[in-house]
C-alpha cells in the first residue's frame, strides 16, 4: 500500500471543506433589484420554536402569501432570549426583502426587558409590513383550583398571594407578559414559576402541578373545551367566536386587564418601499384567504383587517405598545 | 374488542397504497437526517411541514412527519457506531460500546443488533400506545417537577456505570457536563450564566456540538497522537449478523429496555432523555460480565437502542391522549395538525379517530419498514470502514463540521467544537470517558429546572420531594444506588489497607 502523506490528507480536506462552503452559499444568495421582486425564494424568520403559536401563525399565512408573490416563503426558526435573537439577526440582514422577521408583541415589550443589552432598535432597525392578527389571551386555572369564576378568582388570589402559582412559558413569551398585567391589575405579587416553553407549562396545569396562567387562545382553547382546565376569562374588548360563554375581563370588571398577542411582520430598515408594499399586499390578500380565516379561528382569533396591516398603522401599533411595557414592565423591575 | 376495532380502523387509513408510500418516504427520510448530525428529526419536520399543505389526505402528513422522527432514531446508531459521531443523545449511549465494537470487525453485528432491538421495541412501544394511551397520559400527569427531579437524579446516579473505569473520574465528568450546561441564560431569572459577553452562548452550547467534540473529534485526536490505535477498523471484519451468541445475550437487554424505555416515554419534561441512559446503566448492573462493557458489549448497544425506540413511541401519548405536546418534534406535529385544521386537545382521539388509529397503524409499517430498509444498509456501511484512515480522518472533521454549521448555519458552533474537541483529547489523555461528560451536560440542566421549579411550587418547602410518595421512593432508590455503587470500592480499600498490615 502506498503510505499516504499529509499533504494529501490536507488537500483531500481542503476539498471537503469547499464542497462544504459551496453548498452553504447555495442556500443564500437573491436578487436585488426592487422592480423585479420578488425573484427568487423568501426567507421568513421566526424567532420561535418550531411548532409554537407564532410558528403557526406564519406557516398559515406564509401559503397563501407564497401564492401571490409566485415565490416560496421558506419559514426558519430562529429561536433564542424571548424573541430577540432572530429579530437581531433580521435586522443585521441586507435590506433587500428577502429576510422578513415575524414577531410577536416581544418585539415591543424587548426594549423595557433587556435594555441596553438589546443589539437592534425595534422601531430604527426596521420597516414594518403590517399587523396579522391579534391572538386572545385567556386566563385558565389547573381544573381543581378553587374559584369557580372569575370575580371568585380575583378575591382569591388576592387573599391567598403568597400560595398561589403562576406558569408562564419562560421571561417574555406572552404568558409571561399577560401574567405581569394581570397581576399588575390586580396588585398582587404571585409566585411565578417559569416553563420552557408553553408546551411543559400546560402539561403542568392540566396535571394540577400550579395554579393558573394567562395564554394564548392557540395553546388553550382545545384545554378549555375538554373541561382538562377551568376557564375564566379572556382578555379582549368582546366575546369570542370560539368560546362564546366566556366572559371578557371587562364584564368581570377588570378592564385594565386587556391584551392581546398581536403579529407583525417586518423587514430590515433601508428595504426599498416598493418592495414593502409588495409584501404588504401580499399579506392582505392572505388575511382574507378563506383556509387562513378558518385555520385561525379554530385557534380562536382573526385575521385583522386591511385597513389595519398596513406599515403606518402598524408602527403606530408598535410605537404605542413599546411605551405601554416600558410603564408595565418598568414598575415590575424587569 | 375496542382496540382492535380501532386497529382495524387504523389499518385500514394505513394501508392505503399511497399512505405507505408516505409511510416509507417518512422513514427513510428519518434514517437519513438521523445520519447526518446536526440535521436532526425536528429542522427536517420543520422544513417538509409546508410540503404536506397540499395534501388530499391529512392522515397522510402526519404519517410522514412521524415516519421522520422515529426513523431518525434508527439512523442516529449509525454514525455512532461507525465513527463514534453521535448526532443525538440517545445515540451518544450507543457509541459506547458500539464504536469498540466496530474497531473489532463487529460493525454489522452491531448495527444489526441496533436495527433488531429498535425493531422490536418500536412494535412494543406502539403497541402499548395503541393499548394505554388514556391511562398512561393520566399517570404521567401526576409527575410534577418534584418527581421528575427525583428520575433525573436516579438516572444521574445509575450512570456512574457508565464509566467503565474509575468511578471517581466518572463522577468528575459528570459533574463537568452539568457545569457545561449551565451555560446560557437561567430560566427562572434570565441573567444569562458562564456567557462573558458572547450573544451566541445565550442559548447554551448545542447538544451536536458538545457530543460531536467529545467523542468524534476527540477520538480522532488520540488516534492521530498514538499511530498503534490507528489500525484499519475493517481489517478484520468478521461476520454482519449476530451469531447465536450475540443473539442470546441480546434478548434480556432487548426485553428488559423496552419495557423502560415505554414507560421514561410517556413522562413529562424531558423524560425521554433519559431512556437509553437508564438502560445501559441498566444492563451494566445486571450483566455477568460488566468488565467488557465500554468495551463491545452487545448488551450495551441492544439495550440503550430499544430504550430509546420504544421511549421515540410512547412520547406520542401525551400528544394523543392529552393535545400536549412532550418535546420540541411533538410540537411540531402538533402544529402540523392545527395546520390540517384539526382542533388540538385531549379530544383528539374522539374526533379524528381515522387520523389517530391511521398513525398508530402506519408507525407498525414504519418500524417494518426501517428494519427492511436499514438491515441491507448494514452491507453498505461496513464497506465505508474499508476507507484508509489517512482519508477517513479528513472526511470525518469535515463531516462535523459540516453536521455542527448546519445546526443552525452558525460558524460560532463550529469554534465550539474545535475548542471543545481539543479539551476532550486532555480528558481523554487523563483517562476520563466522554459518556459521563455527555450525560451531566443533557440531564443537568434538567435536574436543576425540575429542582428549582418544584421548589417554587412549594414555595422554598425541601421536604416537598420526601412528602411526595412518587418522588420519596425515587430518591430512596437514589441513595441505594449510591450506596450499592460505593460499598464495593470501600470494601476494597479496607482490603488493601488490610492487606498492607499484614
Amino acid at each position: 500500500m502506498n503510505p499516504v502523506g499529509p499533504r494529501k490528507v490536507v488537500a483531500t480536506s481542503a476539498a471537503l471543506a469547499g464542497l462544504s462552503l459551496v453548498l452553504a452559499a447555495c442556500s443564500s444568495g437573491a436578487g436585488n433589484d426592487p422592480a423585479s421582486y420578488p425573484d427568487d425564494d423568501i426567507e421568513v424568520v421566526v424567532p420561535f420554536a418550531a411548532g409554537g403559536p407564532t410558528d403557526t401563525v406564519t406557516r398559515m399565512i406564509a401559503e397563501p402569501m407564497a401564492e401571490e408573490l409566485g415565490v416560496q416563503l421558506v419559514v426558519q426558526n430562529v429561536e433564542g432570549a424571548g424573541g430577540t435573537v432572530g429579530a437581531g439577526q433580521v435586522a443585521a440582514e441586507d435590506p433587500d426583502g428577502y429576510t422578513v422577521l415575524m414577531h410577536h408583541i416581544g418585539m415591543s415589550t424587548a426594549p423595557a426587558l433587556y435594555g441596553e443589552q438589546l443589539a437592534y432598535d425595534p422601531v430604527e432597525d426596521f420597516e414594518t409590513v403590517g399587523l396579522v392578527t391579534e391572538v386572545p389571551m385567556t386566563v385558565i386555572a389547573r381544573s381543581d383550583f378553587e374559584p369557580d369564576t372569575f370575580e371568585d378568582f380575583v378575591t382569591y388570589v388576592q387573599e391567598h398571594e403568597s400560595e398561589v402559582t403562576m406558569a408562564t412559558a419562560g421571561e417574555g413569551a406572552a404568558s409571561d407578559l399577560c401574567g405581569r398585567l394581570l397581576t399588575t391589575a390586580l396588585g398582587v405579587e404571585v409566585t411565578v414559576v417559569p416553563y420552557d416553553g408553553t408546551g411543559p407549562a400546560m402539561e403542568d396545569l392540566v396535571g394540577r402541578q400550579v395554579d393558573f396562567m394567562c395564554d394564548q387562545t392557540t395553546n388553550t382553547t382545545g384545554q378549555i373545551t375538554e373541561g382538562t382546565v377551568k376557564a375564566y376569562a379572556v382578555t379582549t374588548p368582546e366575546r369570542i367566536e370560539s368560546l362564546p360563554d366566556l366572559p371578557t375581563t371587562a364584564e368581570a370588571g377588570q378592564p385594565d386587564v386587556a391584551v392581546s398577542v398581536w403579529h407583525g411582520l417586518y423587514v430590515p430598515a433601508g428595504t426599498p418601499p416598493e418592495v414593502v408594499e409588495k409584501l404588504t399586499a401580499a399579506l392582505q390578500v392572505a388575511l382574507e384567504d378563506q383556509s387562513v380565516i378558518d385555520q385561525m379561528a379554530e385557534l380562536g382569533t382573526t385575521p385583522v383587517d386591511a385597513e389595519r396591516a398596513t406599515p403606518e398603522a402598524h408602527t403606530e401599533l408598535l410605537t404605542e405598545q413599546i411605551a405601554t411595557w416600558g410603564d408595565v414592565i418598568g414598575t415590575q423591575g424587569g | 374488542m375496542e382496540l382492535l376495532d380501532n386497529l382495524a380502523l387504523g389499518f385500514t387509513q394505513a394501508l392505503a397504497l399511497h399512505n405507505i408510500l408516505f409511510c416509507l418516504l417518512g422513514v427513510a427520510l428519518g434514517t437519513a437526517v438521523g445520519v447526518l448530525p446536526g440535521i436532526g428529526p425536528t429542522a427536517s419536520i420543520a422544513l417538509l411541514l409546508p410540503l404536506t399543505f397540499g395534501f388530499d389526505d391529512r392522515t397522510s402528513a402526519i404519517i410522514m412527519l412521524a415516519g421522520i422522527y422515529y426513523g431518525a432514531q434508527y439512523g442516529g446508531s449509525t454514525t455512532a457506531i461507525l465513527l463514534n459521531i453521535p448526532g443525538e443523545s440517545s445515540s451518544a449511549v450507543t457509541a459506547i460500546d458500539g464504536h469498540p465494537m466496530a474497531r473489532q470487525g463487529r460493525a454489522g453485528v452491531a448495527l444489526a443488533a441496533a436495527a433488531l432491538g429498535s425493531f422490536f421495541a418500536g412494535v412494543v412501544g406502539t403497541f402499548v400506545l395503541a393499548a394505554a394511551a388514556g391511562p398512561l397520559a393520566a399517570a404521567a400527569l401526576t409527575f410534577g417537577s418534584a418527581e421528575m427531579f427525583a428520575v433525573v437524579a436516579l438516572g444521574l446516579v445509575a450512570s456512574i456505570a457508565l464509566a467503565s473505569g474509575s468511578a471517581v473520574k466518572a463522577l468528575a465528568m459528570i459533574v463537568l457536563g452539568i457545569l457545561l450546561g449551565t451555560i446560557g441564560q437561567d430560566l427562572y431569572t434570565a441573567v444569562p450564566r458562564f456567557t462573558f459577553g458572547v450573544r451566541e452562548l445565550w442559548d447554551g452550547l448545542s447538544f451536536v456540538s458538545v457530543a460531536v467534540a467529545v467523542f468524534g473529534i476527540a477520538e480522532i485526536l488520540k488516534n492521530l497522537h498514538d499511530p498503534r490505535t490507528r489500525v484499519r477498523v475493517a481489517s478484520k471484519v468478521e461476520n454482519l449478523w449476530p451469531t447465536r451468541e450475540d443473539r442470546r445475550r441480546m434478548v434480556g437487554p432487548v426485553l428488559r429496555a423496552t419495557g423502560l424505555g415505554s414507560v421514561l416515554g410517556v413522562l413529562p419534561g424531558g423524560g425521554h432523555v433519559l431512556a437509553a441512559y437508564g438502560a445501559y446503566a441498566t444492563e451494566k448492573r445486571l450483566s455477568k460480565h460488566p468488565e467488557q462493557f465500554g468495551r463491545g458489549a452487545i448488551e450495551g448497544v441492544a439495550g440503550p437502542e430499544s430504550a430509546n425506540n420504544a421511549a421515540a413511541q410512547t412520547s406520542f401519548v401525551p400528544l394523543l391522549a392529552l393535545g400536549l405536546p412532550a418535546h420540541p418534534v411533538m410540537a411540531l406535529l402538533l402544529s402540523a395538525l392545527i395546520i390540517q385544521g384539526i382542533q388540538p386537545g385531549p379530544g383528539v382521539m374522539r374526533s379524528q379517530p381515522e387520523l389517530v388509529w391511521g398513525l398508530i397503524a402506519s408507525m407498525f409499517i414504519g418500524n417494518a419498514l426501517l428494519v427492511v430498509l436499514n438491515l441491507p444498509l448494514i452491507r453498505v456501511w461496513v464497506k465505508l470502514l474499508d476507507v484508509p484512515y489517512s482519508v477517513m480522518f479528513p472526511a470525518i472533521i469535515a463531516f462535523a463540521c459540516t453536521g455542527t454549521y448546519a445546526i443552525d448555519q452558525n460558524p460560532f458552533h463550529v469554534l465550539v467544537m474545535a475548542v471543545l474537541g481539543v479539551g476532550g483529547f486532555v480528558l481523554v489523555r487523563c483517562g476520563c470517558e466522554p459518556a459521563p461528560l455527555l450525560l451531566g451536560f443533557v440531564l443537568g440542566p434538567l435536574l436543576e429546572n425540575h429542582l428549582r421549579r418544584a421548589l417554587l411550587i412549594s414555595h422554598g418547602d425541601p421536604t416537598v420531594f420526601v412528602t411526595r410518595p412518587i418522588s420519596a421512593a425515587l430518591l430512596g432508590l437514589a441513595v441505594l444506588a449510591l450506596v450499592v455503587a460505593v460499598l464495593p470500592a470501600i470494601r476494597r480499600r479496607r482490603d488493601v489497607v488490610f492487606a498492607e498490615e499484614d
